[in-house]
Formats: C-alpha cells, sequence, structure tokens
C-alpha cells in the first residue's frame, strides 16, 4: 500500500468498459484516481473500481492479461471494491445466465443474474432510493442490468428497484446494478470514498 | 447532454433516453466490435473477448466482391446470432431505410448501424434516429458529418475508413479529420462558433457542446480497414475510444488468433511489447485492396452526407 495523509488513490480497473466516466467521477469525489490494467499498478492502490461494459468480455481479459488472480487476491485481503453494472457481476459469488467459463472475482455473498432486466430495448433510467445516501434517490441508469437473485446473511440491500435488489453492499465490498458515473450525480462515488477513507 | 430532443421520460421510468442509447456505446468503448455472418462466427468473436458482433450476411469484403444490392440481413441469421451469444448483437439498415430499422428495432437488437457498407435507399435523407427504442450508430468522415448524424438521433460515431479494403489509410484520414476539426474548434472564441456551425453544416449547439466538452457528446469509435493488431492499437492511439473490425478477422489465415490479437492490441494499444507479442504468427492477413485505385463508384465512405 501506498497510502499518503491525503486523499485516497483509487484504481479504476481499466480492461474495458466507461473508465474515463469514472475517472471523474472519483475526481470530483476527491480521490486520486488512475486508471489499472497490470498487476504492478494494482499494487499500488488503496480501493478499485469496476466500471461498467461487456462483463463476459472483462471477465475473459482479466484472465487473459493476468489479472484474475491478483484482483481476486486483493479482494480477499480485504481491499475496498465498489462495482457498477459488469463490475457487479464481477463482485458476485455466483452468477446466473452468464457464460459457462465466466470467471468473477467474487467479494459478496450473492447471486446475480446477468441481463436481468433485459436487451438495450429495455435499458431504463429510474430514480432509485438509496440507503445511506442523503439529498433524495439517485438517478439509476440501468443498460442491459443485472439484478441480484438474493444476498447472504453478510451481505446488506441498499436500494431496490420494482422488488428487485439493485444496490448491496458487504463489509468493504459495494456493487450497484446501475451507472451512477453516467449521470454526473457523484454521491455513490462520495460514499464509496468515505467507506474507503474509513478504512484507511 | 445534448439539447436536441430526446424520447419522452415519465416521472417513474423511461426506455430509449439518450442517456441510456449513448450509456450503451460507453458500455463498449475499449473494445473490438466484430463482423459476423452467422452463429459459429459470433461465437468464435465472443470466445476472443468481442465487445459486441455485427451480424450481417456478408463482410464488406465480400459484398465488394460479389457486387449488386447490399441489403439488411435476414432475420433468422440476425436471431441466431442473438440466440447463439451473450455478447450485444448490433446490425445492419441501409441509410435512410427506415423501415429495414424498425424492423431490426423489432428482432430486439442492441444497436443499429446505418451503413454505408450497404447500398443506400435515400440519397437524401438518413433516417430519424430519434424515433427509435434501439440506439444508432453511424459512419462519419468528419466532424461536420458526425454532428448531422448526431442530430438525427445517433448515439455513436465510428469514423468511416474503407471498409472491405484491409486497408487502414482510410481509417486513419477519416479519425484525423474529425479529431483535427474538434481541436480546432477548442480554440474558437463566442463569436466564430456561429461561422463554425455554418460551415461544418451543423446545429449550432452540438458544435458548441464539442467546443467545450473537446470530443464528441457521443462515443467514437473507429472502422474500416482494421486488419491487424497494430492498425487497431493506432486507431486507439489517435483518439478513437474503440475499433470495429469488419472483415480483417474471417478473411484472414486464422481467425480466432486474430481476433483475440485485436483485443490484445485494442486494450493495450499503448504497449509496443504487447502489441509485438499479439502480432506474431498470426497467419495470413486479409489481402487488402489500395484505396488509390478504387474507382470513386467503390468508395462506401462517399456515401452519406
Amino acid at each position: 500500500m501506498t497510502h499518503t495523509p491525503g486523499n485516497p488513490v483509487i484504481g479504476v480497473l481499466a480492461l474495458q468498459g466507461d473508465v474515463r466516466e469514472h475517472l471523474i467521477a472519483l475526481a470530483a469525489a476527491d480521490a486520486v484516481a488512475r486508471p489499472v490494467r497490470r498487476p504492478e499498478e494494482l499494487a499500488e492502490v488503496d480501493a478499485l473500481v469496476i466500471p461498467g461494459g461487456e462483463s463476459t468480455t472483462m471477465s475473459k481479459l482479466a484472465v487473459l492479461f493476468g489479472m484474475l488472480e491478483p484482483l481476486r487476491e486483493r479482494v480477499r485481503a480485504g481491499l475496498p471494491v465498489y462495482g457498477t453494472c459488469a463490475g457487479m457481476i464481477m463482485l458476485a459469488d455466483k452468477l446466473l445466465d452468464g457464460r459457462e467459463d465466466q470467471e468473477t472475482l467474487g467479494g459478496i455473498d450473492m447471486i446475480v443474474r446477468r441481463n436481468a432486466f433485459g436487451r438495450q430495448n429495455e435499458s431504463f433510467e429510474a430514480k432509485v432510493d438509496f440507503a445511506g445516501i442523503e439529498g433524495g434517490p439517485v438517478e439509476g441508469v440501468f443498460i442491459r442490468a443485472p439484478w441480484v437473485e438474493s444476498v447472504g446473511a453478510a451481505a446488506e440491500v441498499l436500494a431496490t428497484y420494482d422488488g428487485h435488489t439493485v444496490a448491496v453492499r458487504q463489509g468493504n465490498v459495494l456493487a450497484t446494478s446501475f451507472h451512477p458515473e453516467l449521470t454526473g450525480d457523484d454521491r455513490v462515488h462520495a460514499y464509496f470514498v468515505d467507506m474507503v477513507r474509513a478504512g484507511l | 447532454m445534448s439539447t436536441l430532443p430526446t424520447s419522452p421520460q415519465s416521472a417513474e421510468s423511461a426506455i430509449g433516453t439518450s442517456r441510456v442509447k449513448r450509456g450503451m456505446a460507453e458500455q463498449l468503448k475499449g473494445g473490438v466490435i466484430m463482423d459476423v455472418v452467422n452463429a459459429e462466427q459470433a461465437k468464435i468473436a465472443e470466445d476472443a473477448g468481442a465487445v459486441a458482433v455485427m451480424a450481417l450476411e456478408r463482410v464488406p469484403a465480400d459484398i465488394r466482391k460479389d457486387g449488386g444490392v447490399a441489403r439488411m440481413s435476414d432475420p433468422n441469421m440476425i436471431e441466431e446470432i442473438i440466440e447463439a451469444v451473450s455478447i450485444p448483437v448490433m446490425a445492419k439498415s441501409r441509410i435512410g431505410h427506415f423501415v429495414e430499422a424498425q424492423v431490426l428495432q423489432s428482432l430486439g437488437v442492441d444497436y443499429i448501424d446505418e451503413s454505408e457498407v450497404l447500398t443506400p435507399a435515400d440519397e437524401v435523407n438518413h433516417s430519424d434516429k430519434w424515433a427509435y427504442t434501439t440506439p444508432f450508430v453511424c459512419g462519419a468522415t468528419n466532424l461536420g458529418e458526425a454532428l448531422r448524424r448526431i442530430a438525427e438521433g445517433a448515439a455513436m460515431i465510428r469514423s468511416k475508413g474503407e471498409a472491405g479494403t484491409g486497408n487502414v489509410v482510410e481509417a486513419v484520414r477519416h479519425l484525423r479529420q474529425i479529431k483535427n476539426e474538434i481541436a480546432r474548434l477548442r480554440g474558437y472564441d463566442n463569436n466564430e462558433l456561429f461561422a463554425a456551425a455554418k460551415e461544418l453544416r451543423a446545429p449550432y449547439e452540438l458544435v458548441k457542446e464539442v467546443a467545450e466538452l473537446g470530443k464528441l457528446p457521443v462515443v467514437l469509435f473507429s472502422a474500416g480497414g482494421v486488419a491487424t493488431p497494430a492498425d487497431a492499437a493506432l486507431m486507439r492511439q489517435l483518439g478513437a475510444e474503440g475499433v470495429f473490425v469488419g472483415s480483417g478477422i474471417f478473411k484472414s489465415g486464422d481467425p480466432a488468433k486474430r481476433a483475440a490479437a485485436i483485443v490484445k492490441a485494442t486494450t493495450f494499444f499503448d504497449d509496443p511489447k504487447i502489441i509485438a507479442d499479439a502480432s506474431r504468427n498470426l497467419g495470413e492477413a486479409m489481402v487488402g485492396i489500395n484505396c488509390d485505385t478504387l474507382p470513386e463508384s467503390e468508395r462506401y465512405a462517399n456515401r452519406g452526407w
């Protein structure tokens, strides 16, 4: 860890996906944000965001580029991680409707169903009440989004939409079905940065 | 986001908004979108790490070879590909053929490419892309063309290049053109933006937005002629947020290997060692065509306006 007093260094897994938007949102939430593609870059961050993207591709690239095991090790060792959409899928201990060979990192005791809200024509925006975030509901942008079928005892549900769990936290690990990074509303990122600060 | 009209929204939830259409393309960034003509190829593309596939009946190199009118693909074939893979599936409509676009939306494709690779159905008008829930990607050779497509509702732009040639020269030309014009806008003051909009033949609001952002308000990929890992990395280094690879993969000697190599070079576009490794022993690349010997009538990039 290379933590220095001041703002935490938060990496964004940059194998593929909306990395830029997360970097901007994290910077707005007073973190030092940087892209992470290699194990040595992963070793230098205090926390990690796994962005939205195509989860099968991201998982495949993580295997292909030798990132899967280093990521698993750091998550197991307690690295604070926040995953959006594809990132939520990566953080699921168990996955439904994924590819047979699709690897996840795990980190949250939950079962996630991939593309549960449908294909692109069903992608939608809606207001979502988020436990622990003040100032009214957050804007939820759901794109070919997953939902959480069930969570274990250690995981806490932070938001639901239409009866489905769409935000979960377990200890240092946070996951949302939706994409706060696309909205310009940085409150979920600020919530995560607070989590990171609390653990440092 | 854009000040242009968007689909109606309710207070409860809204589908087909600009944010979910453009946001979908944001999820594809850093990735490779591959042309496929059947379910088997789609699986090879997915296995290689493609972020999406483009379902079409013939790859551009074969459209060139066969000649005739190139149209939307058979719905059966598109549905088979949707069934075969879990990644997003795109499909092409002819320019201005809004009924082909309606059909593609009804099939549930994730993105529609209103594409110059197919034979245009209308020589004046592109489709009104605001009218659809399904997002559209369109080609452009310069900034004005890109902004006209965005004004019509395109949620993603790809520089056109010259599809089916295996020659990256036009892709480079078009991407450089778009990037240079954006850079020039950055240097203009407010007084100059009105004249710039007139010259670009694009709505002032969009021109102003680009001048402020320093980029398009939608994701910009590159297409048309990418055949090697180094080609893909070149387009990324020139500023493309991802690449479309058409004929380059399945017209080569070892498609699975080449597809994976292009994905790798696209992710690590700024690491020559990784690109070198990805470029080893790929077998034969597609043969390729010299673009300066292509007659004007066979240049797809000239289609669309």
